[in-house]
């Protein structure tokens, strides 16, 4: 028989671009390793050519953020009936937008910190900024401002107090068209990886910022921040979390690997922050991280992806 | 329990090392280096405009006929033929310069770590302008140093608010270890320190015996207004330590670049400088010291200057076309860059993004000119390395997104 034939997608225009070529290198170099034939396709306008052209078996998508991980790519590979790893289009989009993601949790019952969405219209044409005062209110400060587009850290801003709103609102509103404003809670950062055809929860990883929670920079720049895993939690709480992700998970219809971000707080409550379809691959992700610490090595864990892309089909 | 760190040599590192950053631009350089992306972002002088035939004579006449010197070890401070090249470029700004106070250094960068490796101990207090170079910052950072940045204006330096800094510095007890300026078509402002201020900066040097760092890589790139004295040549009492480099007159590949400075730091920062790299590339300098003897290297400049003042110009013309009111930006006489200060509530690196995503234009977010991250509503215009058409297709794009903001933030207020 001769080898499969997979086309690995990264790079694009996001501005997750940087980080999808280093995740589409390392996963071509997986790929090779386990004697697949590889052909990487750096996306462009040429990508549907392309595909048409190398008619892989499957393809293995290491985009993150706009195109690669919010159901575009997914709709082409649809279409041109190449079977491709991860989420299919629905998820893709219902995850990639937090608002959506959101109101979709609550609906199923999830807990999720409360919040309130607005896109640019609502501000420019319809006199939203008179409900920032009840929003205050409401969440009580601070209030965490994000893009709904979710993907990147870029963009997230706290506000402290009424006056900060704006300059937050104007930051946030500057990755997308629609933001959300977040009530804060504090507490543990935990990261859980979910793998396989018949979902399964990885160990736990708390993320733990060495210096100020609100230094963003910090808790994403490499060595700036601690990674335990598996997270130090009683087996019956790490138990809860690891069957709210896999719910999370169904809930928004997601499949092959993704992560689940949730918060503790202080009482042992969880709150769901957000799901990631295309988790990264580089040295420093963390779902090679929590697969590792399970004894599943890099070339497994990518071998795992495209094998429940290929046999889903 | 595994407390896994993302990186297992993190144990191993020098202290110094974690001051090290990268900038937001590094992190969006991916992006906004795709080839649909009009760039105004970053100080790419003009190599394409090289004469190909001159380089291909000269790399033959080394190879011919110097290949083994060219490709041998060669002196720390560089050979004494590069000096003469330097004296000439020297010469061209009115200031006179020896041999013996002369280094050649892989790029102006070298001069700038050289000199902080020499002379800053961790916590030691440095000056520099605000903004400063962005470029120096790392440099500053990685030895440890207390930056005190203090505010420019149109004219350059501050010399009052310098004045203040540095008195209460000495009334502290705390004597700087250098005063870091770059007084021609400063990067990232575009600003010339006037003639007063350059009298006066020398004038404190010498009363307090302070060291002036003048870095000065764009000084031969002024298009109009009356040249202004180095700050070496209105020294007379050896404070001021001078940098440059052939990148903006000739090539940044090249990678060469000098300091001028008193015999004793210079001694020091021959050590330095054999620590860090033994010495300058030969066959680099080989190229440059033959090709000031068989062309004329100003020609070469004239043939630059005369395409970035068209470059100024179209970017001037669109600004004023295409930007709100509210904005306001200099009017370099010369070097690459123009800085833009918009209203204070736009972070230029949010909206980086959204220049970049929506209308494929970058620029440099302010904020890189502070230690501290502050400037953030300003930007970096480079006008050098895009043709005149896109400088202005790429102002309208990034006006568009301004006023979206300015829109934005209107409505935020109620109004």
């Amino acid at each position: 028989m001769s080898k499969k034939k997979i086309a690995v997608l990264k790079g694009g225009r996001s501005l997750e671009r940087e980080i999808s070529l280093k995740s589409g290198a390392r996963v071509e170099k997986a790929l090779k390793a386990l004697g697949y034939s590889v052909d990487v396709i750096d996306v462009d306008v040429r990508m549907v050519k392309r595909l048409k052209e190398i008619k892989p078996d499957a393809a293995f998508i290491a985009m993150h953020g706009r195109s690669g991980e919010d159901g575009t790519v997914q709709e082409l590979l649809d279409i041109l009936g190449i079977p491709y790893t991860g989420s299919n289009v629905l998820p893709s989009i219902r995850c990639m937008d937090k608002v959506l993601t959101k109101h979709i949790l609550v609906a199923d019952g999830i807990p999720t910190p409360r919040f309130y969405a607005f896109n640019r219209d609502a501000f420019q044409e319809l006199g939203a900024t008179d409900t920032l005062p009840i929003i205050g209110e409401e969440l009580g400060y601070p209030i965490v401002v994000k893009p709904a587009a979710q993907g990147s850290a870029l963009g997230i801003r706290f506000a402290h107090e009424e006056s900060e709103l704006p300059a937050a609102l104007i930051s946030a509103f500057s990755f997308d068209n629609k933001v959300l404003l977040e009530k804060y809670i504090k507490g543990k950062e935990l990261a859980v990886s979910i793998l396989g055809r018949e979902p399964r929860a990885l160990p736990i990883v708390e993320v733990r910022p060495k210096t100020d929670f609100f230094d963003f920079e910090s808790r994403y720049t490499l060595g700036k921040a601690d990674y335990i895993v598996p997270a130090e939690l009683s087996p019956e709480v790490a138990a809860d979390i690891e069957s709210l992700s896999l719910k999370v998970f169904e809930s928004l219809g997601c499949s092959g690997f993704g992560r689940v971000d949730i918060l503790m707080d202080e009482s042992d409550g969880l709150q769901v922050l957000e799901i990631n379809t295309i988790p990264g691959f580089t040295e420093t992700s963390l779902l090679p991280m929590a697969a590792q610490a399970t004894g599943i090595g890099f070339n497994e864990l990518v071998e795992e992806i495209l094998l429940c892309a290929m046999e889903g089909q | 329990m595994t407390r896994i760190d993302f990186d297992k040599y993190e144990e191993f590192y020098a202290k110094r090392t974690g001051a090290m950053r990268s900038s937001v631009m590094r992190d969006l350089m991916a992006v906004t280096a795709m080839p649909d992306v009009i760039s105004l972002a970053g100080g790419m002088p003009n190599t394409s405009s090289f004469p190909a035939k001159t380089l291909d004579k000269i790399t033959h006449e080394i190879a011919m006929h110097g290949a083994a010197a060219a490709l041998q070890y060669g002196p720390t401070e560089g050979f004494d033929e590069t000096k003469e090249n330097i004296i000439e470029v020297m010469a061209e700004e009115n200031t006179l310069v020896e041999r013996e106070n002369i280094i050649v250094t892989t790029g102006g960068q070298q001069g700038i770590d050289l000199v902080t490796r020499i002379l800053v101990n961790p916590g030691d207090t440095v000056i520099a302008e605000a903004p400063t170079y962005p470029g120096a910052i790392p440099s500053f950072c990685s030895f440890e140093a207390d930056v005190i940045q203090v505010p420019l204006d149109d004219d350059g330096l501050r010399m009052d608010l310098f004045k203040e800094v540095l008195g209460k510095l000495l009334k502290a007890g705390t004597k700087p270890k250098f005063i870091y300026v770059i007084p021609d078509f400063h990067n990232p402002a575009g600003v010339c320190l006037s003639f007063e201020r350059r009298q006066e900066l020398v004038a404190l040097a010498k009363e307090h015996q302070l060291i002036i760092v003048e870095d000065n890589p764009y000084g031969q790139l002024r298009f109009e207004g009356e040249a202004l004295p180095t700050l070496y040549s209105l020294d007379d009492d050896d404070n001021v330590i001078y940098l440059s480099t052939f990148s903006k007159i000739l090539s940044p590949g090249i990678r060469l670049g000098w300091i001028v400075a008193p015999a004793p730091l210079l001694a020091k920062f021959n050590l330095g400088k054999q620590a860090a790299d033994l010495c300058p590339s030969t066959f680099a300098q080989k190229i440059v010291n033959r090709y000031f003897e068989q062309a004329r290297w100003q020609d070469y400049v004239d043939t630059v200057r005369d395409i970035y003042h068209k470059r100024r110009d179209a970017m001037l013309t669109a600004l004023d076309e295409y930007f709100p009111e509210e904005a306001i930006w200099t009017h370099p006489q010369g070097g690459f860059y123009i800085w833009v200060t918009l209203p204070d509530y736009i972070n230029t690196t949010d909206l980086l993004a959204l220049a970049v995503e929506e209308e494929k234009v970058a620029f440099v977010p302010g904020a890189g000119g502070w230690v501290d991250g502050s400037g953030a509503n300003h930007m970096r215009l480079a006008f050098c390395g895009v043709p005149e058409d896109k400088i202005e297709e790429g102002i309208k794009r990034l006006a568009k997104v301004i006023r979206e903001q300015m829109v934005l933030y209107r409505a935020l207020q109620g109004e």
